[in-house]
């Protein structure tokens, strides 16, 4: 069954890279009797161990969401930003973003004669006031936003905001939470700045030192409208990636989940992905280097404040991460 | 301090050794124990009360030219090293060589190119090096392929306590270091002065492996845009308004606990500071935080116009907050919890 209270709780959750604080306490109180150990490392990345004497595995799923820093605030009250992770300017405007304090504002843009030349320079923030007092009281240079969608969902898919990560990040605890008799030595990460460049990752494979490397990573689909050429859609299944930017999977740990989806009955899928990448990225460069790969959930309409996933392929996910944690 | 001198050594990225050579100096003066690693980093060490492990580091390189070839009448064709402006290297003297023999970066005058020539910057595929020779042979005598280019700028100071030099990104931060280890304060940190920062941040990499810092704290020349052209939220630094704090650039996003508390420091210690709007650029911080289990990062810049290009102008003030900004950050960070 899935579990919507808990999956538009990580959703609406605030937390764009390096901005981790609010997400990181609401799963860290989620996992918190879950886990033998719990560790925050320098960088910010949640670990939760799960203590055995057989291999280390490392899964791995990224709190940080895509979402505005403020670098200016102008005389007259507007705000000026600019995009932390992957966010283009001409799909910005009337867009209404969030802060962490909960206060509100919604994207315009300056009068441009040409409306295909604008740039993140060109955008500014309305935060609704013309008390300038109120302004510079709450609203700092610094200071992150996020996309503001309420979450919704139908039978069988959701639509949210941040389904780029959170959905990674619900089944790594729906799958702590069924955590299968292992000699494995189990770490949970919910890593940092994924969307700037897999920099958590970096640091969070480096201190684990895992012996097998999985992250769990949404990937785009080729089941849209005159959308990208793409074996991966929704409902399909579990997506197995084979490659990326970053990683071309361990052929090992490709078999290796094959397999075990192939026993345990798990639909799935081979997703080859030409642009993107994930925390697997990183970590598998790590020190000596980490036999790595991924899991993927099929989400359509990324990097939007309406991402769109399948319900079932979730479940799927999680039977073959429990699958691989054994 | 250091600047004027420190300004006008060679030192692009990858041949250090001139920048090296004359902090290796300063340190044995005053008497701090350093050592150089394996890729040309200096570490020095200033002991004293210790909470937690420092690192300080400021990049001795600089943007440049070296040479690729030398053609049959003795002119020196060049590639760029790091991210130069290349709009404005014609008609600029440079030094080339161990030896520093000096050259003027030429191309076709003038008179003689098309319209459409004219309305562009030069290519640098266009330019040469002329060091007044008109032989390969004579050339070949003075210059090797691989010779790296300096550009030559002297030190001046000028108007309400501003500098004019070349290479005040970074030279500006290894002054800063150097100044920060001649004051013998009682508090740990190791100064480190990082090469080839400008091709990508490799020397800080190497010196963050050896020292595993809880805290990194990069000292900069960084961008400023205070002209008349440009919006004041495209800005970035302000010349004058004080030390730079790095909030977001295209390598880290800041720890904003460790943000917050600079700024902290220098409310409370009356130093004059700004945030450095832009997100672009990249910095040694890049690299540091993200070595081995992780670090918490600074940045703490002096703002620099026309950066990356043969002259820069910076603020004695700004420089002189920094200066007190980071010696503030490095003493509460000592103190113990």
């Amino acid at each position: 069954m899935f579990n919507s209270e808990l999956m538009k709780r990580l959703s609406d959750c605030f937390g764009p890279s390096g901005r981790e604080k609010s997400i990181r306490e609401m799963i860290m109180d989620e996992i918190k009797e879950l886990a033998d150990e719990i560790t925050t490392d320098p960088l910010g990345n949640l670990i939760a161990r799960k203590k055995g004497n057989g291999k280390k595995i490392l899964f791995s799923a990224h709190m940080d969401q895509i979402g505005l820093i403020i670098t200016h605030v102008d005389e007259k009250g507007f705000l000026r930003f600019a995009n932390v992770g992957g966010l283009n300017a001409k799909e910005l405007l009337g867009l209404r973003m969030v802060f962490d304090n909960g206060l509100e504002g919604v994207i315009c843009q300056e009068e441009l004669k040409d409306k295909e030349k604008v740039t993140m320079s060109k955008l500014f923030l309305d935060v609704a006031s013309t008390d300038k007092e109120f302004i510079t009281r709450n609203f700092h240079v610094g200071d992150m936003c996020v996309f503001k969608t309420e979450y919704y969902e139908t039978d069988d898919c959701v639509i949210c905001k941040a389904a780029d990560d959170r959905i990674g990040c619900y089944i790594l605890i729906e799958a702590l939470k069924a955590h299968p008799e292992t000699e494995n030595d189990v770490y949970y990460v919910f890593s940092v700045q994924e969307e700037v460049g897999c920099r958590g990752a970096k640091t969070a494979g480096y201190s684990i030192e895992p012996d097998l490397a999985i992250a769990i990573d949404v990937t785009a689909t080729g089941d849209t409208p005159d959308g990208i050429k793409m074996d991966v859609k929704l409902g399909g299944g579990a997506a197995i990636k084979l490659m990326d930017k970053s990683i071309i999977t361990h052929i090992e740990v490709k078999d290796l989940l094959t397999n075990l989806a192939e026993k345990n009955n798990i639909k799935y899928q081979y997703e080859v992905l030409e642009f993107g990448g994930t925390d697997a990225g990183q970590i598998h460069t790590s020190r000596e280097g980490v036999p790595s790969g991924v899991i993927s959930i099929p989400t359509r309409n990324l990097h939007t404040s309406g991402e769109i996933f399948n319900k079932s392929d979730v479940e799927e996910c999680i039977k073959l991460l429990i699958a691989a944690a054994k | 301090m250091f600047l004027n001198e420190l300004t006008e050594l060679s030192g692009v990225s990858g041949c250090e050794y001139e920048v090296r050579n004359y902090i290796k100096g300063k340190l044995s003066e005053i008497g701090c124990e350093f050592y150089v690693d394996k890729l040309g980093n200096i570490i020095a060490h200033n002991k004293g009360k210790k909470n937690k492990n420092i690192m300080v580091s400021a990049h001795m390189d600089e943007v440049g030219l070296i040479v690729s070839c030398i053609d049959s009448d003795g002119f020196i064709k060049f590639k760029a090293v790091g991210g130069i402006d290349q709009r404005v290297l014609n008609s600029k003297v440079v030094l080339v060589g161990e030896n520093n023999i000096p050259g003027v970066i030429g191309s076709k005058a003038v008179h003689l190119m098309s319209d459409k020539e004219r309305g562009n910057s030069i290519p640098i595929d266009k330019l040469y090096i002329d060091i007044g020779t008109s032989t390969k042979e004579e050339t070949e005598k003075l210059v090797n392929v691989g010779d790296y280019a300096a550009f030559k700028s002297d030190y001046v100071e000028f108007g309400d306590n501003m500098i004019k030099a070349k290479a005040l990104d970074n030279r500006a931060g290894c002054s800063i270091i150097l100044e920060l280890l001649s004051q013998k304060l009682d508090a740990d940190f190791y100064g480190v002065f990082t090469v080839m920062e400008e091709v990508g941040l490799r020397g800080a990499e190497a010196a963050a492996y050896q020292l595993e810092p809880d805290l990194g704290i990069v000292l900069e020349g960084t961008v400023c845009a205070d002209m008349p052209e440009v919006d004041e939220h495209e800005s970035s630094t302000l010349i004058g308004k004080g030390a730079v704090l790095s909030l977001m650039d295209n390598a880290t996003i800041y720890d904003i606990d460790v943000v917050r508390s600079v700024a902290k420091i220098a409310e409370d210690n009356n130093i004059t500071y700004q945030y450095r709007r832009s997100t672009s650029g990249a910095n040694d911080a890049g690299v540091i935080h993200k070595i081995k289990n992780g670090a918490k990062v600074a940045a703490i810049s002096v703002p620099c116009r026309y950066i990356h290009s043969s002259i820069s102008v910076a603020s004695k003030n700004d420089l002189y907050s920094a200066l007190k900004l980071t010696k503030q950050v490095i003493i509460e960070n000592q103190k113990g919890e």
